[in-house]
């Protein structure tokens, strides 16, 4: 009886995206079926929507965005959180209360000033819009901060006999030693760039530098699918693809990454 | 320089905080008071931007129809997910496979969940009202009546998100001590009242986070809407950051929206705090 329910649950949550797979390699005509496998296989949907929509380009830009983001969120939040764990300065209370005031805060209140801010910046239609205000998070700085309070001060001291300096200590030392947290942050960071909307659709008009996620949505509104599904449901698939495919290999640490995050507020 | 070297660490969020969090909160607060499109010079005009909010039906509306999207997903998503969880508690085999199904939707965008989404609550294809007519059910509009719509958004949103808070509960649960539960069979217990009287207040704590994460999750709710239904039938799925959104981007009326987007932050962080209040009086 249990196992019943959580395979009907299972296949609830599973189903769904098989079907669209399926619709995805369909003729418009089989569209609808409940079958798993398409009556008439072909790869026209998928041909149409790369010559309606840039979504080469589009993919480019979401990786390259999602990509050096997250590096820039790896080595500020190192920085920050190596200075928080193992310094005592004067303000350091201040960044503390800096912290929990921009977890608190909710994004409505800042999404219009920030975008006035990148209008003065003439950074509309840039990577720079989607990058910089995503370059520093203030839960990575919280989790690098409670890794390196871990670490034993011997591996610093000795670090520092050796003539390193505090950058060195800091990526060679101390980074290498804390990887699961490394590998939190990627994965937190990564999935959450690759999925947000709301921003990009925000900050780029021009086609050429949208992500992924924008240029599917407005395809899918913007009347240009004009009415195939099955070239709207492959664009979603296209959108889909990288993260999923990460999930299969990383699995447990994506689940252990999010649940942690949730657990932190 | 070695007391420099706290501060040069920390340089970057400092700036980053300056730039992106307390500029735009005092500069939100200034917009307030104006009204500005962005190009002509701002006009300074007092408490207006105010007084037209509490006279602005639409987004009282768009308010009201984001409260009963979260009135309906809370809740569902606590039973569902509390449910789940229950049965995968003491599963052993495959426990790792059926949770790894349950967070598939967590992990995927919003828009792609939205898209397949469309497809699954359509009034003639979609395959749910054909399930429901193979049963011999009426079928149901699921996204063009007025009063329905927000509640098929909502139970999307609670398909996409549950897995998550099924691993948040999966965790509660497991830190209750097995003879608790041993001690209350010999005693004759119920499941209810095993329920309710070991593993309620036990979980307390996770079912508070998961009040407040979906809470703040509901009130940013803008995607969905915005690809499944742009906010109609009868701006009925038209969400407060919908809104705000509109009266930005399409209106260009950034005062407006600053002061639409500082009010409804407000709430939020009413509600939020509300919720601890109440959590606290009761551990």
């Amino acid at each position: 009886m249990k196992y019943f329910l959580l395979t009907l649950a299972a296949l609830t949550f599973v189903y769904p995206f098989i079907w669209m797979l399926s619709a995805s390699l369909s003729a418009e005509s089989g569209l609808g079926d409940l079958a798993l496998l398409p009556e008439q296989f072909t790869w026209n949907n998928y041909v149409t929507v790369f010559t309606k929509i840039p979504l080469g380009r589009a993919f480019l830009n979401s990786a390259f965005v999602a990509i050096v983001t997250t590096g820039l969120v790896l080595v500020t939040g190192a920085m920050v959180g190596y200075a928080l764990a193992r310094y005592e300065f004067v303000g350091r209370d201040w960044i503390f209360y800096a912290i929990i005031f921009t977890m608190t805060l909710p994004f409505q209140i800042t999404l219009i000033p920030n975008y006035i801010t990148m209008v003065r910046l003439g950074w509309i239609d840039t990577y720079l819009a989607l990058i910089v205000p995503f370059s520093l998070s203030s839960l990575a700085v919280l989790l690098f901060r409670q890794a390196f309070q871990s670490l034993p001060q011997a591996l610093i001291d000795a670090a520092r006999i050796d003539g390193a300096g505090e950058l060195r200590i800091i990526f060679q030392i101390l980074v290498p030693n804390v990887l699961p947290t490394v590998l939190t942050i990627m994965i937190l960071t990564f999935m959450g760039l690759w999925n947000e909307a709301l921003w990009p659709l925000i900050v780029i008009r021009d086609e050429s530098t949208m992500t992924m996620p924008q240029l599917v949505t407005l395809f899918s509104v913007g009347g240009r699918a004009e009415g195939q599904l099955g070239v709207k449901i492959a664009a979603a698939v296209l959108l889909a693809v990288p993260v999923v495919v990460l999930y299969l290999f990383f699995q447990k640490h994506f689940i252990r990454s999010m649940a942690s995050s949730g657990l932190k507020d | 320089m070695k007391k420099l070297t706290p501060y040069l660490l920390v340089s970057p969020y400092v700036l980053h905080f300056a730039v992106f969090v307390a500029f735009p909160v005092v500069f939100s607060i200034v917009l307030t008071f104006h009204r500005w499109n962005i190009i002509s010079p701002m006009e300074y005009i007092g408490l207006s931007n105010y007084e037209r909010l509490l006279h602005d039906r639409l987004f009282w509306q768009a308010v009201w129809n984001t409260v009963r999207f979260l009135l309906v997903h809370i809740p569902l998503q606590i039973v569902v997910a509390l449910g789940l969880a229950e049965l995968l508690n003491r599963t052993v085999r495959g426990a790792s496979f059926f949770r790894g199904a349950f967070f598939l939707p967590v992990i995927v965008s919003g828009v792609v969940v939205t898209i397949l989404w469309q497809q699954l609550l359509g009034f003639n294809a979609g395959l749910i009202n054909r399930m429901l007519t193979g049963l011999h059910l009426p079928r149901v509009a699921w996204l063009d009546d007025p009063t329905i719509a927000m509640y098929s958004i909502a139970m999307m949103a609670t398909w996409k998100n549950v897995g998550l808070y099924v691993i948040l509960f999966l965790v509660g649960l497991q830190s209750v001590p097995e003879q608790y539960y041993e001690a209350a069979d010999l005693e004759g217990a119920t499941a209810w009242q095993k329920f309710r009287y070991i593993t309620l207040p036990i979980i307390n704590p996770t079912l508070f986070t998961v009040v407040v994460l979906s809470t703040i999750s509901g009130f940013s709710l803008f995607i969905e809407p915005y690809i499944m239904t742009e906010g109609g039938p009868l701006n009925s799925t038209l969400s407060a950051v919908m809104y705000i959104y509109k009266q930005a981007f399409q209106y260009y009326h950034m005062g407006y929206s600053a002061t639409l987007g500082f009010c409804f932050a407000l709430l939020i962080l009413f509600v939020v705090i509300i919720q601890r209040r109440y959590v606290e009086q009761e551990s």
